[in-house]
């Protein structure tokens, strides 16, 4: 009846996760209750919940990315203490069946459900507002999307408290991961997260492509759209390209541990070295799928606050091209040790040499568009620039283990953690939180606290130099990533300013906490208030509108005559329209989403723990919950002009008090 | 309705014509490959690259009378798209294909 | 898949229908079909890897029955027609032959899974299932993986004959999700015609 599932598959023992559990169901209830007692449940379910709006779910994303950062990052910090700790004699506190199973989380989650959801929220936000549309082109599967990512980000947390989670890497490596060696659900675990939250990001790419391929506003060309938009659209390819191969990759995983095939096996001919390879297949072009997005906000955010157009937005958008087409070229520099022979190392080298190059073009681009611009040294602009000081040193010990001479020394050593931390920390997070900072008043009307938000950035940049610095230096003197334990008396120092940096890094989230407190309680002092919709003095269409915009984003849709087509206007004095209002057709909120995500979670646990009716219950719901659906007529409506034309009035009003306080 | 029902979006359905023509290419060329082994009428890596150009053909034949993708449908974002999945399933077999090959030979784990 | 309100600049529901609309749903599953591509791809690669794995197990020459290929060849390559009929019946707006070529595609459909399962039920009742070797795994992914989507297809025909009697009729949405199944079912045919030359035809030679 219950499959695999017991009480001892609870972990009462580990007093840590005790620990947690109570922390969690403490601060569950609390957040609970205070829905309750606000009666909000209502608004919650009608205005966020079943919503389709692509702005309200980008917001759901990025509050779900941060609080999976605070989940990735307490597994971080947890293995730097344990490394501090554990020297000669001293054990440390984690045990290495806690120890290996906290890396694997913490690189799942940072990736799939921190840095994945962050960038999904930043397209939702951006994009459509971006390219003057409504709405995304399929809103329904929007949702759908959203829901997939939080199920599965449910899932991997449920991991901690029911069970046990994978100790097999991030990446899952068999023959570890494989039934003979990991009999445990750990890696099922891991496998249905993935799987599920999959499914959302390929439908994701489906929808973000067709949005930018077919809504674009009347008059904007391909060379027309905003950097962001381009960065977005060349993720969503690859998206598109990689996703399928690790669904295919995971999916002869789990027929290996289900029903004993042999793609991946030491036995019946399988082979472990096809799965790195179609993993990394997927794997490299994820993580510029990641950092595309972020180089699109420092396109953003330099030539806003430089107060200039973006220095060679024609070589930017070429160079974005590139690198999503050779990002599929060169998988291999993740496993040069794997034992392929010179030419095929030698090959992957050089073409990962060269992807360097239109990534270091971009890098002049975001300098020159700095040098004699009137730079406005905004918190969004701290992390511009420690961004490309950071992103420079971590592409450059990129491109020394391009070298497969040089790999083999230091392939999977701590020097790789810290290249990748140095590119992921320092490119993609730095750009998520710039991009939060630059699009934050758009989404709720009110600007972040300038203050803690530069002291956030300090924290983060000290602190990041402070924890992976000695990384670098502990891999070149031989230290090898996943270490529980060692005894080298060299290693010992770096490891503990390492952990100084894990806990100035911890500073910088509390500034950011502490931002974000700050900015709510001040949200209505005059110089937070962002009244016109424009608090940058942007330069893209998503400054054109109300902030936060109405649920149809604009009135009328705005035509576009070329790059930075809202900042010509403003020059020329025009702003608004001059066309007549006209009832707009919207999608009406669904809460099919949310079902087809409960079901899903229903199928993954079911699945998980070999409960096999509730996995089939799961099935059957999504299916029938799509059928539904799909049966539907009354999906959309359409706003009348009265509303509309209400909306705007507002806005005018709005624009004129802050004109008069001026 | 030789011409084919074209929508807005310039997707046609095609004709009966089409899906004949289609369809009698599509039995000539699957006839020709089951023959071309079943008979034995070519050395076996010869017989490979026939079975290859064969289906290479009528992929070709069916995505024209069947999908009806051509240059104009969605101003050729179809046809566009089609190529760039194509091409990348091409670097990801090719690409799988030359490591592992590579590495079998490498490691003698054959 | 592809039932979704959409986003097209004049919508094409609550019976606004009047004008000719653009819906980006054919576009999008289009996309969909494209990762597909890719999707059978990946099998195909690690099928390519494995096809020589037999682990002192059965090889194709020795498994494979290309009668029964080349007639479940036969019966997708009819029912690729049939549905084209499906589709011609739709757009002249004649429900009932629309009905009835659907009819025919679904029985035609349901006899090549038929087949398949058949097919894999034999071999496993041999011993030779897909954890005899590495390269039956691959064998029965592949296969498998294809005729998992006829039957997804299947049902989702059945669900847009039971939709076509309802209310939605011939609508513009529904003519859609029409177009959306039939690029679909063509697709699984272009896949299978891979099947057929690599991994049978080319597993006797």
């Amino acid at each position: 009846m219950l499959g695999k599932l017991s009480l001892s598959a609870i972990p009462f023992d580990v007093p840590i996760l005790v620990g947690t559990f109570i922390g969690v169901a403490v601060i569950g209830i609390a957040v609970l209750g205070l829905v309750t007692y606000f009666g909000k449940w209502g608004y919650l379910w009608r205005e966020w919940l079943t919503s389709v709006d692509h702005k309200k779910l980008g917001v759901m994303y990025i509050i779900l990315a941060i609080v999976m950062l605070f989940r990735g990052f307490a597994d971080a910090i947890m293995m730097r203490t344990q490394l501090a700790l554990a020297y000669a004699g001293n054990p440390g506190y984690l045990p290495p069946h806690h120890y290996d199973q906290i890396f694997s989380a913490h690189g799942t989650i940072m990736i799939f459900f921190m840095a994945m959801a962050f960038m999904t929220g930043l397209m939702n936000v951006v994009v459509p507002l971006q390219i003057g549309a409504r709405d995304v082109a399929f809103p329904f599967l929007n949702s759908l999307s959203f829901y997939m990512t939080l199920v599965s980000a449910v899932l991997i947390n449920i991991s901690l408290f029911i069970g046990e989670f994978a100790q097999a890497g991030w990446l899952v490596y068999p023959p570890l991961s494989e039934m003979q060696f990991s009999p445990g659900v750990g890696v099922d675990y891991y496998i249905w997260a993935v799987q599920l939250s999959g499914v959302g990001t390929l439908l994701t790419g489906v929808n973000f492509f067709t949005t930018i391929v077919k809504m674009r506003a009347p008059g904007m060309g391909w060379m027309h759209m905003p950097i962001f938009t381009w960065t977005a659209f060349c993720t969503t390819v690859l998206i598109l390209v990689s996703f399928p191969v690790l669904t295919v990759t995971l999916g002869m995983l789990s027929l290996d541990r289900y029903l004993g095939m042999h793609f991946f096996t030491n036995d019946g001919g399988g082979n472990v070295m096809l799965y790195l390879s179609m993993i990394w297949t997927w794997g490299h072009p994820e993580v510029y799928i990641l950092i595309l997005p972020a180089f699109g906000v420092f396109s953003e955010v330099t030539s806003t606050f430089s107060r200039k157009p973006l220095f060679g937005y024609n070589t930017m958008v070429y160079a974005t091209c590139s690198i999503m087409v050779l990002s599929f070229v060169v998988w291999v520099h993740h496993f040069f040790t794997m034992g392929a022979g010179a030419n095929v190392n030698t090959f992957f080298g050089i073409m990962t040499m060269v992807i360097a190059v239109p990534t270091g073009v971009k890098i002049f681009n975001w300098l020159f568009t700095m040098y004699k611009g009137r730079v406005e040294f905004t918190a969004p602009m701290y992390w511009t620039i420690g961004f490309m000081i950071t992103f420079s040193i971590g592409g450059m010990t990129g491109v020394m283990m391009a070298m497969p001479a040089a790999d083999w020394i230091l392939h999977n050593s701590l020097f790789l953690i810290a290249h990748f931390h140095n590119v992921i920390i320092g490119g993609v997070y730095f750009g998520y939180i710039a991009g939060m900072g630059f699009w934050f008043p758009k989404s709720f009307g009110f600007k972040l606290n300038e203050a803690w938000g530069k002291r956030a950035f300090w924290c983060w940049f000290i602190g990041f130099y402070l924890a992976f610095v000695p990384l670098y230096i502990l891999g070149l003197e031989g230290m090898t990533r996943r270490m529980n334990h060692y005894d080298n008396p060299d290693w010992y120092p770096w490891l503990l300013v390492a952990e100084a940096g894990a806990i100035v890094i911890a500073l910088g989230i509390v500034c950011q906490l502490t931002q974000l407190y700050v900015s709510i309680r001040d949200r209505n002092l005059p110089e937070n208030l962002d009244l016109t919709g424009d608090p940058w003095n942007g330069r893209t269409l998503e400054w054109a509108v109300s902030s936060p915009p109405p649920h149809y984003n604009f009135a009328v849709i705005p035509d576009v005559h070329g790059i930075d087509s809202f900042h010509t206007e403003k020059q020329l004095g025009r702003r608004g329209y001059n066309k007549p209002l006209e009832p707009i057709h919207m999608p009406k909120n669904t809460s099919a989403g949310f079902f087809v995500g409960v079901f899903s979670f229903l199928l993954g646990f079911g699945s998980i723990w070999y409960i096999w009716w509730l996995a089939a219950l799961g099935l059957v719901g999504i299916a029938a919950t799509v059928i539904l659906r799909s049966a539907n007529r009354d999906i959309d409506y359409y706003v009348p002009v009265s509303e509309i034309s209400h909306d705007e009035e507002a806005y005018s009003r709005r624009i004129a008090a802050a004109q008069a306080a001026e | 309705m030789s011409q084919g029902h074209t929508s807005a979006a310039g997707e046609s359905h095609g004709s009966y014509s089409a899906y004949f023509i289609g369809f009698v290419l599509a039995v000539i060329l699957t006839v020709a490959s089951f023959a071309a082994v079943m008979m034995h009428l070519l050395p076996p890596g010869a017989t490979l690259g026939a079975l290859a150009v064969l289906a290479i053909v009528q992929i070709v034949v069916h995505l024209v009378f069947f999908l009806h993708l051509n240059s104009r449908s969605e101003q050729g974002w179809n046809l566009m798209a089609f190529l760039f999945a194509a091409g990348s399933v091409v670097i990801l077999i090719g690409g799988t294909m030359f490591i592992m090959h590579d590495t079998a030979i490498n490691m003698m784990s054959r | 898949m592809a039932h979704e309100a959409t986003m097209s600049p004049h919508g094409h529901a609550a019976d606004h229908g009047e004008h000719h609309h653009e819906s980006p749903v054919v576009f999008g599953f289009w996309l969909y079909l494209m990762t597909d591509c890719i999707l059978f791809g990946s099998i195909f690669a690690a099928f390519a890897v494995l096809r020589n794995q037999f682990a002192g197990g059965p090889s194709g020459k020795e498994l494979f029955d290309l009668t029964n290929v080349g007639i479940e060849t036969a019966i997708l390559l009819f029912s690729s027609i049939t549905y084209g009929f499906a589709s011609l019946s739709a757009a002249a707006k004649n429900k009932t032959m629309l009905l009835v070529w659907l009819a025919v595609t679904f029985v035609l459909g349901l006899s090549f899974v038929g087949l398949e399962v058949s097919e894999f039920s034999h071999m496993i009742a041999e011993g030779n299932g897909p954890d005899r070797s590495a390269f039956l795994s691959a064998f029965f992914t592949l296969v498998g993986t294809h005729g998992l989507h006829v039957t997804c297809g299947l049902i989702w025909m059945v669900v847009l004959m039971v939709q076509v009697l309802g209310p939605q009729g011939l609508s513009q949405r529904m003519i859609s999700k029409l177009t959306c199944l039939s690029l679909f079912w063509h697709f699984l045919d272009i896949v299978w015609i891979c099947v057929f030359s690599f991994v049978y035809l080319a597993g006797v030679m």
